[in-house]
């Protein structure tokens, strides 16, 4: 597995290297071909750690490089997200003929899926802090990409320079939780601790106090930033609708997860050192005020990509609610939560990616007819939006069962409650946006478009998508179910 | 009976105060050259902070993290701004000269305000390392909140990126007074990954200014969150 696990973090660098030193008129071609053997290449790399990693924790480099049950499931969303999308974008960029744009576009993504991927193989917590800053520094360029040197109107840019001020600034404050958890850890471990993550969790009991509660809680706001946590959410509607769909579809899919994946590692260290009682109060607080803004922002949207982009701040929530449960069954749903995820977001922004290249708009009051004049992205599209709204049979329903059932199962009444009411909330804006531009017909014939795909690059991932959530809800394999196991237990024994 | 401070703590108290000085000049300054000028000098004074606490403590690596942090902080990270923005130039970018979104006596009575908070804020949390003092600590926290009202203050994207390295200066402040000991390979990274960061601002900043022609932000209205 030592391979595997390096391979990860080696392919997708390599291909954002090359694509990056490629000649010009070579990148339209190369690059798209190497981006997607890249993509469904660590994709494969991450399926291999999951026989081992459901058994055993893998260490190396004296625990810099580390894998264990968690890690590989938010490997798996966001292994599975970048080959996805990869396809996508073959399809997404055929329009965009410049070689120079592909040469940095496609770098761009390569480099932003290697820095998502690394996060979650980080044994350190300082190593995990720059890799998630890294995926913000990538990331804000993919989001201004497509800025155009004009006064007015350029989103892209005013989007890229509020998110990477706003989420820099959150990861200041991760860094200083960072410092926290050192200051806490040298105090037991001695000066030269490296803040590896597994020493830390195991001198739990012996950790002092207060700077652990400070780490946690500047943790909570800092990487929260960056998992679009009220009321550190701002920048993440407008990066997700600025921003090419590819790249959409990565943020919300992918990055959010990961950054939740950082602070999952803080809660951990915070559970064992001080119970799970406060660490779970602090996360059940920011989930419900952010389910609470998503699902009243759902409504009202005019944007298809901002629509998704308040989903994505309602999942977060939910996955913050579901580690406030604390339950075993609610872990397992939270860890089941970040890949159906991933899948549906990606889905749903893949197919949203679709409608705004067919009708050359992101506004949903200029798309109608959907269902008729896109045959396979149209519901797909749907089904999508269905997969969000924990619909069954797909793998949505499932992680949000159990989380209730674990919230239930806890004695988190209320909280169980709010979620159930705020979701079927979210569920009515999302249906009501998605049926308008689907089943409504276009005013007058003229204005629409002729019936069919862009492209089928387009479609295929989308089916993938869909045949995952469709597997996860209603049979997950086996190895995955004891992954899934292996990770709940370790998030939730102190 | 209260110990004084020894020559050590007494020198990181006063360069962290020194600092947090700076951190008000950066607020009040008007033209962005200068706002370069005085994160150089507050970065110069953390490295002469980490090089006391090296001394104090006999911590050899915090020699080298010195010498690196004062070649990226104070030459490199200035310099590669400098160029972005292209202050070199006589002529000073539009947009940033009365940038303040509270006309400046309030900014700074406000940033007054906010210093104390977070002095007492982190005063209050009682932790120090063996050598250093909790005081720097304290005004490490000043820093912090005093860079984070800069950057919401002063309504263009320059003060806004030195404000943001500024806030990184402050929480570098705070890891060598309660984290001295961090081994120096991440140090290392963390610091190369801020140059990283910096490039990036400076790409973008130089982006907005040559399409806005201003390093205002009052024409970055068209988003809402």
């Amino acid at each position: 597995m030592l391979a595997a696990t390096f391979a990860i973090l080696i392919v997708p660098l390599a291909a954002a290297v090359a694509c990056l030193v490629m000649p010009g008129p070579a990148a339209l071609r190369i690059a798209p071909a190497l981006t997607v053997i890249a993509g469904i290449t660590s994709f494969a790399l991450v399926l291999a750690l999951v026989p081992d990693t459901a058994h055993a924790d893998l260490s190396y480099l004296s625990g810099y490089v580390r894998a264990d049950a968690v890690s590989v499931i938010f490997l798996l969303a966001t292994g599975f997200l970048y080959a996805a999308v990869a396809v996508y974008a073959v399809g997404y960029l055929r329009t965009h003929r410049d070689a120079t744009y592909a040469r940095r576009f496609y770098a761009g993504f390569n480099a932003f899926a290697w820095a998502m991927l690394a996060a979650p193989l980080m044994g350190s917590l300082a190593l995990l802090w720059i890799a998630v800053e890294v995926t913000t520094i990538v990331s804000a360029l993919l989001v201004a990409i497509e800025a155009t040197p004009t006064k007015e109107g350029d989103g892209a840019a005013e989007a890229a320079w509020k998110y990477l001020l706003i989420a820099s600034a959150g990861l200041g404050l991760a860094l200083l939780a960072t410092i926290f958890a050192y200051y806490a850890g040298a105090q037991v471990l001695g000066e030269h601790y490296n803040l590896a993550i597994a020493p830390l969790i195991q001198a739990g009991p012996r950790l002092p106090a207060t700077p652990v509660r400070l780490a946690f809680l500047l943790a909570v706001l800092g990487y929260g930033t960056k998992v679009g946590l009220f009321p550190v959410h701002t920048w993440l509607p407008d990066a997700h609708s600025e921003a090419p769909t590819p790249v959409s579809a990565l943020l919300s899919g992918s990055l959010l997860a990961v950054s939740f994946y950082a602070i999952l590692r803080f809660y951990q260290v915070t559970a064992a050192s001080l119970g799970t009682g406060f660490p779970r109060d602090a996360l059940l607080a920011f989930g419900v005020a952010s389910l609470v803004l998503a699902a009243l922002y759902v409504f009202g949207q005019r944007d298809v990509k901002r629509l998704l982009a308040y989903s994505s701040v309602e999942h977060m929530g939910i996955l913050a609610i579901g580690v406030s449960f604390g339950a075993p069954i609610a872990l397992g749903g939270v860890l089941l939560h970040v890949m159906a995820h991933a899948a549906a977001k990606g889905n749903a922004f893949m197919s949203a990616g679709v409608f705004t290249v067919k009708y050359g708009t992101k506004q949903m009051s200029s798309m109608r007819d959907g269902m008729r004049l896109l045959p396979w992205s149209g519901p797909l599209f749907l089904l999508a939006v269905f997969a969000l709204s924990a619909l069954p049979p797909f793998g949505i329903f499932r992680s949000e069962f159990q989380i209730v059932a674990g919230g239930l199962g806890s004695g988190s009444y209320a909280a169980a409650a709010v979620l159930v009411v705020l979701v079927t909330v979210a569920f009515f804006g999302l249906s009501a946006s998605a049926t308008s531009m689907l089943l409504t017909p276009s005013p007058t014939a003229k204005t629409a478009a002729v019936r069919g795909e862009p492209s089928a690059w387009m479609v295929v991932p989308v089916l993938a998508g869909l045949a995952v959530l469709v597997l996860l809800g209603v049979h997950p394999p086996g190895e995955l179910t004891d992954l899934i196991t292996r990770g709940a237990a370790q998030l939730g024994t102190p | 009976m209260v110990q004084p401070p020894g020559i050590y703590q007494g020198a990181a108290n006063v360069i962290a105060a020194l600092m947090l000085l700076l951190e008000f000049g950066m607020l009040r300054q008007a033209l962005v050259r200068d706002q370069v000028r005085l994160y150089a000098a507050q970065s110069a004074l953390l490295s002469v902070l980490a090089v006391v606490i090296a001394a104090d403590r006999n911590l050899p690596d915090l020699y080298a993290l010195a010498a690196l942090s004062a070649a990226l902080k104070v030459v490199a990270v200035p310099l590669v701004l400098r160029r972005l923005l292209r202050t070199d130039d006589s002529d000073e970018p539009a947009g940033v000269a009365g940038s303040y979104t509270l006309n400046p006596a309030s900014a700074v009575l406000a940033s007054i305000g906010l210093a104390a908070f977070g002095f007492f804020t982190f005063g209050a949390f009682h932790l120090n390392g063996p050598a250093a003092p909790a005081l720097a600590l304290a005004i490490a926290g000043a820093m912090v909140f005093v860079a984070f009202g800069l950057m919401i203050v002063r309504h263009d994207v320059a003060s806004q990126a030195v404000g943001f390295f500024s806030l990184e200066n402050a929480i570098s402040l705070a890891a060598l007074v309660v984290a001295a000991g961090l081994p120096l390979i991440l140090e290392t990274a963390i610091l190369f990954d801020l140059l990283v960061a910096v490039v990036v601002f400076g790409m973008l900043i130089r982006a907005h200014h040559s399409r806005a022609e201003s390093m205002s932000t009052g024409d970055l209205t068209r988003l809402r969150g």
